[in-house]
């Protein structure tokens, strides 16, 4: 019997194949790749080269990699993936702040196409004229999306994209001589926790700021916070709690009126894409997530893109190369002539595959699909807000009575008062339906959190299979709560213990580690 | 009333209208307008953006992006020998299908327990790293090899307690550009040169750099000019003997014949993952790892995510995350450095990919790769007038050729190459101008003695 609709839970089990540590698959001798044989000219006019290396230099021992055959390495890995639940099998409206939308396949094709993958950085820029053109469009199509002058594809991630934003805060302070009187960089809790970390490498000192009883960051703390020192301001908006803080311009006058500058993290762009822009809200950088908002699959944490978009007054302290288009030639090309910029922030040019797909999304949609991805979020946002507020236990603190942008975190503070359950036990549970929920970042501000973000790719009928589960859950909360606190149950291990983790002597990163501590199954050698 | 659409999105399934103005009503809101009202109307954005019309159907798209794409040539159809930090190597078709599994491709930041199996492929991975390097802590991956780089030198700094380093001038001049803006403000940078007959670190300039301040030296081997640092353990000994720590880059398709840096003294070790399973998207691609050995001092001072392996109630392997306390997760400001999504996938396919190849195909690739580069090397010092630089100095997978004596630039040579359907070298003359007309050529398992030949051949006819 398949899946029960009236009730909308699924009788599931994860995949569960008790699957080895890979070491444990070897079998001395096997083989799971060759390598084109070397020609016998090539070896002996070529002997001198291995010759020549010193003994020092040379390995003396194999390393102990495994050895296996092909197929049984393919099965080792097809079996750990489907231990792992990506966003293409479940509804994955629980990873809040982190825009989980469907990462279209089409666009996969085309990252893998030769013309892409198989380009080397240092080709003469006539044989990378698609490349660039590429490169160029998509910066173009961040213009204006967010009214920023220009953008540097270059950084790796959200995290890597605010170090970079901060590097331009750094250089813009050197440049305009104020390296000894401006030291303060302002952020908030409800902003993601890189923006706190990322300024302390640049020299910075960090202020955070706190939530006003509205859940708004709280203008009267920014106001006593603010003063000379205050070289910018990093902040996201709507927060990551869901909730538009409509005085933002007015945060970034602020600071202006300092003579700081306003950095605004757009991790939380999906529900106001095409609505609101960094530019009008008076901020002076911005970044997105490309695979995020632009549909770049997540890959379990990376290869991800974060694009850091500048007034034209910052520019010149963007990470080289910037790519630019001479009309006269009709050719685009790299350009590395800024005497005033940041250097680099990483190899190359970025990760073009996620930038290919980044581009071919917002080439699928146009003005109007992206602002249709960014209503629907918000539509698929409240109604679930509306949905959740009404289920015992859940609640959403702050601003109550107003909606949500493209996220809510809620807290089970009260479904934990009432039962003894809260947001951990609730989450381990999930995954006993199929499907993956979050809590929040640290610190939990909000009690017993979890953040809730439906993105525009989930149709109702998911969204109500979400919301079903979450009503069981709680359901399960009163009637069996010890069932709960064993969870999950249905998933592919049990619970682990924590304690090996966080013990430098009983830690392993790494199989040699585990063989130097253990022998068998954790028993610790003497 | 919901909006009038025109449009129903394949991606956006609730782009219906009827189904928007049930959701609408099931909540007692009227349109979508109203969840925006709290945005103040100077902010709202009413232009028309400047956006070429959309390909709303798939196949209008693919035929778009295929026409761009178009305009690339790559390596795929064309001879090359580039390579200077990004290089072509096979990648086997099971690391594709592992990395292109929805299952991995499409997750994110899910729990050891519905997300076990990335955790279990990335303990793999950095088990696999681990047996490589021998060393016992090895992170999941970092977004390539210069932040790797750039870490392992912030992290030298906090376990020392001191804040200058010194790095090599024979580091990829890019690599050098992040490790200065890492650096800056707090740690100082100080270059060590390399000697131009050898290609190697010059050992008494290191010795003069060497004041009781150094926290680290960061040198790669192979290096940026493909030259083996064959005096390795005396930067070790002499980096220890000042209380400094010894942090070395290295190229993992070389240590299935090479030494892993801890042999000869290495405390840190870092380096790039994209020679193992990754294709090279003009340079997109990348991964960076660090590795040290399990001391506590050492990996405290990681900001990455480490992945450990830890017991269950049911005796199953479970993972988790290792030290979260010490990552900017869970201490903002006060954590060390940052973490955020970085590569990895990338991590696990290259654990896909040492999987495959294991401790024989490792010593195959690293052989074959020296014996082809000697190969090259020797031939195209035999064209009149070139000059393989640094003789007698061992080196693995780029040699650096000086064309001076042919009257021709590196920049000429290469144009002439291309016309002839060639990627020749990496210019290096004005990376290095020390180094004259002075190209970088590389060569790995992917080149036949044919593409060799070819190669020489060409020179041969372009020098004349």
């Amino acid at each position: 019997m398949g899946m029960n609709m009236q009730t909308k839970l699924r009788d599931f089990h994860q995949a569960r194949w008790d699957e080895p540590i890979i070491f444990e698959l070897s079998t001395p001798g096997e083989r799971g790749m060759l390598l084109p044989p070397v020609e016998e000219e090539v070896a002996q006019k070529g002997a001198q080269g291995l010759a020549k290396i010193p003994a020092s230099l040379r390995r003396s021992t194999p390393p102990a990699l495994p050895e296996m055959g092909q197929m049984r390495v393919l099965k080792h890995y097809l079996r750990l993936s489907q231990e792992n639940l990506g966003a293409d099998l479940n509804v994955d409206v629980g990873q809040g702040t982190c825009t989980m939308k469907y990462s279209p396949k089409v666009n996969e094709v085309l990252a893998a196409n030769p013309a892409l993958s198989e380009l080397h950085p240092g080709q003469d820029e006539s044989t990378l004229q698609g490349l660039l053109e590429m490169l160029f469009k998509t910066e173009h199509a961040l213009k204006e999306i967010s009214g920023m002058d220009r953008f540097s594809l270059q950084a790796g991630g959200g995290s890597h994209a605010i170090y970079a934003i901060v590097s331009i805060i750094r250089a813009w302070v050197d440049a305009t001589g104020q390296s000894d009187t401006k030291d303060e960089i302002i952020t908030t809790i409800f902003s993601h926790p890189s923006n706190a970390a990322a300024p302390v490498i640049k020299g910075f000192k960090v202020i955070t700021i706190y939530p006003d009883a509205e859940g708004r960051p709280d203008f009267e703390a920014l106001k006593a916070a603010v003063n000379e020192r205050t070289a910018a301001l990093l902040i996201t908006n709507p927060e990551d709690i869901g909730i538009y803080n409509p005085r933002i311009k007015e945060f970034t006058d602020l600071i202006h009126s300092v003579g700081g500058i306003c950095s605004y993290d757009q991790a939380n762009l999906n529900g106001i894409m095409g609505i609101t822009r960094a530019k009008e809200a008076g901020f002076d950088l911005c970044f997105f997530n490309l695979h995020k908002t632009f549909s770049a699959p997540h890959g379990c944490g990376g290869p991800g893109g974060g694009v850091i978009g500048v007034t034209s007054e910052l520019a010149k302290f963007l990470p080289v190369p910037l790519v630019e288009f001479d009309p006269s030639k009709e050719r685009y090309y790299l350009n590395y002539d800024l005497p005033e910029s940041i250097g680099k922030v990483k190899d190359f040019y970025g990760v073009v595959p996620v930038i290919l797909k980044a581009y071919a999304w917002i080439m699928s949609l146009g003005q109007e699909g992206l602002t249709e991805a960014a209503r629907v979020a918000v539509l698929n946002n409240n109604y679930m807000f509306r949905k959740i507020m009404k289920i015992p236990g859940a609640g959403a603190p702050y601003a109550e009575g107003e909606h949500r942008v493209e996220q809510v975190r809620y807290s089970w503070q009260k479904l934990k008062e009432e039962t003894g359950i809260g947001s951990a036990e609730v989450q381990n549970r999930m995954f006993d339906y199929g499907v993956h929920y979050w809590m929040s970042h640290e610190p939990f501000i909000v009690p017993e959190p979890f953040t809730v973000e439906p993105t525009e790719s989930y149709s109702k009928q998911e969204l109500d299979e979400f919301l079903a589960i979450m009503e069981q859950i709680v359901k399960e909360a009163h009637e069996d709560p010890e069932m709960l606190r064993h969870a999950p149950h249905k998933s592919t291990i049990h619970h682990v213990d924590h304690d090996y983790l966080d013990d430098p002597k009983k830690w392993a990163m790494t199989w040699r580690a585990y063989k130097k501590k253990y022998t068998g199954y954790f028993e610790p050698r003497k | 009333m919901a909006d009038r659409k025109k449009i129903v999105y394949p991606y956006i399934p609730n782009s219906v209208p009827e189904v928007q103005e049930e959701m609408l009503a099931s909540i007692g809101a009227k349109s979508i307008d109203e969840f925006y009202q709290c945005i103040p109307e100077p902010l709202r954005f009413r232009g028309k953006m400047d956006l070429p019309e959309p390909f709303l159907d798939e196949y209008s798209l693919k035929r778009h992006m295929e026409k761009m794409l178009k305009k690339n040539r790559g390596t795929h159809e064309n001879l090359s020998f580039l390579g200077g930090g990004c290089w072509q190597h096979h990648v086997p078709a099971v690391c594709d299908e592992i990395n292109h599994r929805s299952e991995f491709l499409t997750a994110y930041a899910g729990e050891p327990y519905e997300d076990h199996g990335r955790f279990q492929a990335l303990f793999e991975y950095t088990s696999m790293m681990g047996e490589l390097l021998e060393m016992d802590a090895v992170n999941v991956p970092t977004y390539d090899g210069s932040q790797a780089a750039s870490t392992a030198l912030r992290m030298a700094c906090r376990i020392t307690g001191r804040d200058t380093v010194l790095v090599a001038e024979n580091i990829h001049p890019d690599r050098m550009l992040v490790i200065r803006n890492y650096c800056h403000p707090g740690v100082t940078l100080r270059t060590v040169p390399f000697c131009e007959k050898t290609g190697t670190l010059d050992l008494e300039a290191l010795k003069k750099s060497l004041t009781p301040d150094v926290a680290g030296l960061y040198v790669e081997n192979p290096n940026f000019l493909g030259a083996l640092e064959t005096e390795a353990s005396k930067m070790a000994e002499l980096l220890h003997s000042s209380g400094a720590l010894f942090v070395v880059g290295v190229d993992p398709s070389s240590l299935g014949v090479l030494a892993p840096p801890v042999q000869y003294g290495a405390d840190i070790v870092c380096g790039d993952i994209q020679p193992l399973g990754m294709h090279m998207y003009a340079g997109g691609a990348r991964a960076g790892f660090i590795a040290t050995r399990d001391e506590e001092r050492f990996v405290q001072q990681f900001p990455s995510r480490l992945f450990g392996v830890a017991p269950t109630t049911h005796k199953e392997w479970g993972f988790g995350d290792v030290a979260w306390e010490r990552t900017s997760f869970a201490k903002r400001e006060e954590a060390v450095e940052f973490v955020g999504t970085a590569s990895a996938l990338w991590g696990i396919t290259a654990g896909v990919y040492l999987a495959l190849m294991g401790p024989q195909g490792m010593k195959d690739l690293g052989e074959g790769i020296f014996q082809r580069s000697a190969y090259l090397a020797a031939k195209v010092q035999e064209l009149p007038g070139v000059k393989v630089l640094f003789e007698g100095t061992p080196f693995f997978k780029e040699f650096a050729v000086n064309f001076q004596g042919t009257g021709k630039s590196v920049q000429e040579i290469n144009k002439a190459l291309l016309e002839r359907g060639v990627f020749g070298c990496l210019d290096l003359s004005r990376k290095f101008p020390s180094l004259g007309e002075t190209g970088l050529f590389c060569v790995t398992e992917v080149h036949s003695q044919d593409d060799m030949d070819t190669l020489v051949r060409l020179l041969k006819e372009i020098l004349g």
